[in-house]
């Protein structure tokens, strides 16, 4: 990097407003559709783990192992599926979110008490109205803790789909580099941080109107 | 499913070639630069982690503070951040180095304060009512009964780093993500699969390292279950 | 021994959890703290190990000023038991109990041997010793909490609510195992508990708190019971006082008649001579086998025929209170109390009316005794007054 380059040229910044709502746009879009994916998988994966309890272990060692796998490796797997398109980004990006949305669920379903349990049992709920009506509620904060790791994360690891062309805001980080210009690498991280902590306070607040019952108390993941 | 067969064979051939076992291209040199990165940051970032952790965990004071913190590192992109050194202070392994320990000092902080925090109340008041200083509270009541939660962290940050450390190739870096970025730009899909097949075993091992250090350093009388996580 | 003067604790937000609090505990027997929740008993316990540092005032053991002894070192040198025990998960039950010597420098050995001991007096068996507390019942981990309050030997020993969280079987077992155990160790105790039967039960004194942390009386149980200070003490002892005192009473001492006993060879006729609705059929030994209702005896023959009506229970002249004496009169068909040697022999029968006539006289006299010894004695001998019970040392012991 030339010395007298500044860390940041705010009239880059300028120049490219448009351009940076587009790639956040799409950043999100890459960040958060695999969370809900992500949700819409574990919470019946996470009951029926909790229901039967051996199947809890090899469901967590297999999203465990999928855990270990480098981001980079697991989106080149998937370009010899599906291209180099948004897909190959959001899949893997999916099932990372696995790893900590099932414990979670499977967590916040054990956090019920017994004698709730007993209690909606004894007054006639169905197993399958009490998961509904009694357990996942009050599984919620739990469950949204893990959301909550989930999202950051993802919205961080989409910027390294831009090796394979599709990563967001991470398109301005190799393109700072090429042009060995750090203004676009810069506004691209801080970007990317306010999205997850935008997401993450958007998410406590969501918590807090799901659960009024719980508003004094802190949970955390 | 053949196609998968396939992709598991050229694996084999490539891991298998003696070339990859020779040189400053080959797999030991590339292991130990990659270990280096890995275990260097993760001294460093338990160092921080621990000592925060134990600190906030034990005086009950900073909570807010340390949670602030560890969200605000996990929402840092670690490859953006990488990048960005690289591109500040030329290539090195500090870039490398710095990114990781932000990434891996979130999920040890966060365990470590979870778990002192979580000692069960009569057990410290016990630990205080008997007699025993601060620093022996900590040492001999809380940092034992916190340990299941605390090698969590260790284990969660341990994986991410091994598992992150390979973006340090893209900007011209060592370690095995060399492999996947080379094979990458080559178009040669046998070196990207063959190099996360290296990275995949490194963090099985690391897992299953971390699964034995819990069976020797955790005490039998903690067997409840460890669930936070980060 | 334990002396608190003019101490109070105020928080920040305005709560005072102790007012003014002067107290002085005798060394050598149990004193009970008692009180309803707030009442600032557990403030007051903890003031003495410096767990709560108090806002204003002095506490002193020994004549010493706590505060010129380092915290650690101090509580170190005092036992301590609380609620759940709060045993150490990660620490097997020996290195638990040996806690304290191991703070205090004792080497590993000398240590758990102790340890073991300690185990012993305590009542658990030796192979508990490599277990861990989550494989103990609640019971068991009591037990261990206190084997680990008294492995350094202190004089000292503070409980705060130790059984409240056991059930109650259980929990009269810990608290005859107490007894015991004081018996042999003679520690000066400081128990805390909300429950005024387990304080009339285990205290030489009580200080009864009322909410704001405020002394309502420092008194033996049986004076509490005889003379609460005011409404809020009396309240708080209960209803039922009147037939609790009864406890403090000993039954040998109460005033019993021969009655209608009669032996199992004797023949109906002299049943029926008696002339009472109801003669108790004794063996050759005079231990009672049941009441004999004279109007349906058949004619003829002895009272081994006949069909006996079940005592109820008896009391024993060794040992029981004028308590069981009363609830074996009501117990029983005829209406009398039979009372028993340590043989198990018929001493004698007497009915409510009598019994109650018997005790009131008793606890006159006690009253009378107590008074005196107050007034010539010194602060701290308040502890020796009542306790007329015979399973209690006499007052020399305490």
């Amino acid at each position: 990097m030339n010395d007298d380059e500044p860390l940041i040229r705010w009239q880059w910044i300028a120049d490219h407003t448009a351009e940076l709502a587009d790639y956040t746009g799409i950043h999100l879009r890459l960040g958060l559709l695999p969370v809900l994916f992500g949700l819409i998988i574990s919470v019946p994966l996470g009951i029926l783990c909790h229901r039967w309890r051996w199947l809890y272990p090899p469901v967590l060692t297999v999203s465990n192992i999928m855990y270990s796998v480098p981001s980079l490796a697991l989106f080149m797997i998937f370009v010899r599926y599906t291209g180099l398109t948004e897909q190959t980004v959001m899949i893997p990006l999916t099932l990372y979110t696995l790893s900590v949305l099932v414990p979670n669920v499977v967590d916040g379903l054990a956090s019920v008490p017994e004698p709730v349990r007993l209690a909606a049992t004894a007054m006639g709920f169905g197993a399958v109205r009490r998961v509904i009506q009694v357990e996942l509620p009050i599984a919620v904060p739990v469950v949204i803790a893990g959301v909550r790791v989930a999202a950051v994360s993802s919205i961080s690891l989409v910027a390294v789909g831009q090796l394979i062309g599709q990563g967001g805001l991470g398109y301005y980080i190799t393109r700072g580099l090429q042009l060995d210009f750090p203004t676009p690498i810069l506004t691209a991280i801080v970007l990317i941080m306010l999205l997850a902590l935008a997401t993450d306070a958007l998410l406590v607040l969501a918590q807090r109107l799901l659960t009024p019952w719980s508003r004094n108390k802190v949970t955390s993941a | 499913m053949n196609d998968f067969l396939n992709q598991m064979e050229l694996v084999g051939d490539w891991l298998t070639s003696s070339a990859q076992w020779q040189g400053d291209e080959g797999i030991p040199q590339r292991l130990l630069e990659h270990l280096t990165y890995s275990g260097l940051s993760l001294l460093f970032a338990a160092v921080i982690g621990l000592a925060f952790g134990l600190l906030v965990g034990h005086t009950g004071r900073g909570a807010f503070a340390v949670a602030s913190v560890a969200n605000l590192a996990r929402a840092i992109p670690t490859f953006g951040l990488v990048v960005l050194v690289v591109t500040l202070a030329g290539l090195s392994t500090a870039p490398v180095l710095v990114a990781l320990v932000a990434l891996a000092v979130p999920p040890i902080l966060i365990n470590t304060f979870e778990g002192v925090r979580g000692v069960d109340p009569a057990a410290r008041d016990a630990a205080r009512g008997v007699g025993m200083t601060e620093w022996e509270i900590l040492t001999r009541v809380e940092v034992p009964m916190a340990l299941p939660l605390i090698l969590l962290g260790l284990r969660v940050a341990a994986i991410q780093v091994v598992a992150t450390a390979t973006v340090a190739a893209y900007p011209g870096l060592g370690g095995l993500g060399r492999y996947i970025v080379d094979g990458l730009s080559r178009n040669d899909y046998e070196l990207v699969i063959g190099g996360s097949a290296v990275v995949v075993a490194l963090a099985l091992i690391v897992q299953v390292l971390f699964t034995g250090l819990r069976r020797v350093v955790v005490s039998p009388g903690l067997r409840a279950p460890a669930s936070s996580k980060s | 021994m334990i002396r608190f003067d003019a101490v109070s604790k105020n928080y920040p937000n305005g709560t005072t959890a102790v007012d003014e609090l002067s107290l002085e505990l005798a060394e050598g027997g149990i004193t009970v703290l008692v009180g309803p929740s707030g009442c600032g008993k557990t403030t007051t316990l903890r003031m003495i190990n410096r767990m709560v540092e108090p806002t204003a005032g002095t506490v002193s053991l020994r004549g010493r000023d706590i505060r010129e002894v380092n915290a650690p070192e101090l509580r170190r040198g005092i036992g301590y038991v609380i609620q759940h025990a709060g045993l150490f998960p990660h620490r097997t039950v020996l290195d638990n109990i040996a806690t304290v010597p191991m703070l205090l420098g004792w080497n590993k050995k000398k240590a758990r041997t102790r340890a073991a001991e300690l185990l012993e007096l305590v009542g658990l068996p030796a192979e508990m010793a490599k277990r861990y507390p989550n494989q103990l019942s609640g019971g068991q981990q009591q037990r261990v909490g206190v084997a680990r309050a008294l492995c350094a030997d202190p004089p000292v020993l503070l409980m705060d609510e130790p059984f409240s969280a056991v059930d109650p079987i259980v929990r009269a077992e810990l608290q005859a195992e107490f007894i015991r155990l004081q018996k042999e160790l003679h520690k000066t105790i400081v128990f805390v508990t909300h429950d005024i039967d387990e304080a009339i039960k285990l205290g030489d004194n009580i200080a009864v708190f009322r909410t704001g942390g405020k002394l309502a009386q420092f008194d033996t149980p049986e004076r509490l019971l005889a003379h609460p200070a005011d409404d809020f003490v009396a309240d708080f002892v209960g209803q039922d006082r009147g037939i609790r005192r009864l406890s403090f009473v000993n039954a040998a001492e109460l005033p019993l008649r021969d009655g209608p006993v009669l032996p199992a060879t004797a023949p109906v006729a002299q049943a029926r001579a008696a002339d009472e609705p109801w003669v108790l059929v004794v063996d050759e030994g005079r231990r009672p086998l049941g009441w004999a209702s004279v109007a349906e005896l058949a004619d003829g023959g002895t009272l081994a025929d006949a069909s006996l009506t079940p005592l109820g229970h008896t009391f024993s002249l060794v040992g029981d209170s004028a308590r069981a004496a009363l609830d074996s009169a009501l117990l029983s068909p005829a209406r009398l109390a039979v009372g028993v040697d340590a043989e198990g022999a018929v001493v004698g029968v007497a009915d409510a009316c009598e019994l109650s006539a018997g005790t009131t006289a008793v606890q006159a006299a006690a009253g009378e005794q107590a008074s005196t010894e107050a007034e010539s004695a010194s602060s701290e001998s308040r502890a020796t007054v009542g306790k007329t019970s015979a399973d209690t040392p006499g007052g020399g012991d305490r």
